[in-house]
């Protein structure tokens, strides 16, 4: 587990051609750790009958709505929850 | 074209048959042809499905309210809190419970499919599978509980949980007030399937009879 809880990170914008599980709206958005969960088979190439070897770290990441959708009016300390496989995850200050 | 005329063509219409359910039958074909699985192993899922129901997250939630030591341990491994009440955690190899305070409301939702605890909940209910609702309880959580009949306090988060992955996620409801004579059997009656995805409190205490 590369990252520790309470790290911020920022969730990789690229776009990837086939099943994964990040979803778009959190694509090149920035949150921080919540829990580190552990390792798990990457569904990345499990969808495709391969063992999803090696397994990827994942992480509970916790983003500001202000942070996923800017300039919209809400709450201001709701937060949205996502998980999140740590090569999907970059540092970020 | 049917063989009764009317005034517009289109495909043969399959009476009783969603598109949803062809695509299930092809892709049950295909596993069974390739032998991935067999019919037996289908069976015995379906049934296993159909036999979970919210009682079990219920049980779960109420030992958490009479017992601080199991909700200890409840939060910290929710799969190991179900074996030790003798509750099949299902197939996820990590169950998280998150506890709902009078600080923080939590929501579940599964915006990429429907992952759900089924094992513990039962099955998910249609709407939790439905477009609309996978969008909105990102987009607009407030809304969203706002027409489940909850009303969230300005000064408490609303928490979102979206289970992309491989973990399943139970909510713990906040415990009713005017329930400390009840037995923990009582309580487990008070918690309902949608107080554990978020989306409403749980049952209120009948009022005592005089």
């Amino acid at each position: 587990m590369s990252y520790r809880v309470g790290q911020r990170v920022r969730v990789a914008a690229r776009p990837h051609d086939g099943h994964h599980r990040t979803p778009g709206y959190v694509k090149g958005k920035t949150g921080r750790v919540e829990r580190a969960h552990r390792s798990f088979a990457n569904p990345e190439t499990r969808a495709y009958g391969r063992d999803g070897l090696p397994e990827q770290p994942l992480y509970l990441v916790a983003f500001a709505y202000d942070d996923v959708w800017p300039g919209e009016s809400r709450h201001g300390s709701d937060r949205i929850c996502v998980d999140i496989f740590e090569h999907w995850l970059e540092e970020t200050a | 074209m049917s063989e009764y005329d009317h005034d517009h063509p289109h495909e043969p219409v399959a009476a009783d048959e969603p598109p949803s359910g062809a695509r299930a039958r092809a892709l049950e074909e295909l596993l069974l042809e390739k032998g991935v699985v067999d019919r037996d192993d289908i069976r015995r899922r379906i049934d296993w499905l159909a036999s979970r129901s919210p009682a079990d997250g219920a049980r779960l939630v109420a030992r958490a309210w009479v017992d601080p030591a199991f909700k200890e341990r409840l939060l910290a491994d929710a799969r190991a809190a179900a074996l030790e009440l003798d509750l099949d955690p299902g197939p996820s190899p990590v169950v998280v419970a998150l506890e709902n305070t009078d600080t923080v409301h939590h929501v579940v939702v599964c915006t990429l499919c429907s992952c759900y605890p089924r094992a513990l909940l039962g099955p998910p209910p249609d709407w939790y599978k439905s477009l609309t609702y996978r969008s909105r309880a990102v987009s607009d959580p407030r809304g969203v509980l706002d027409e489940f009949g909850l009303r969230l306090d300005e000064d408490v988060e609303a928490r979102v949980v979206d289970s992309t992955a491989d973990i399943r996620y139970l909510v713990i409801p906040r415990r009713p007030g005017g329930t400390d004579e009840m037995s923990e059997e009582e309580l487990a009656a008070l918690v309902t399937r949608d107080s554990m995805i978020g989306v409403s409190e749980p049952a209120e205490p009948m009022p005592a009879t005089t």
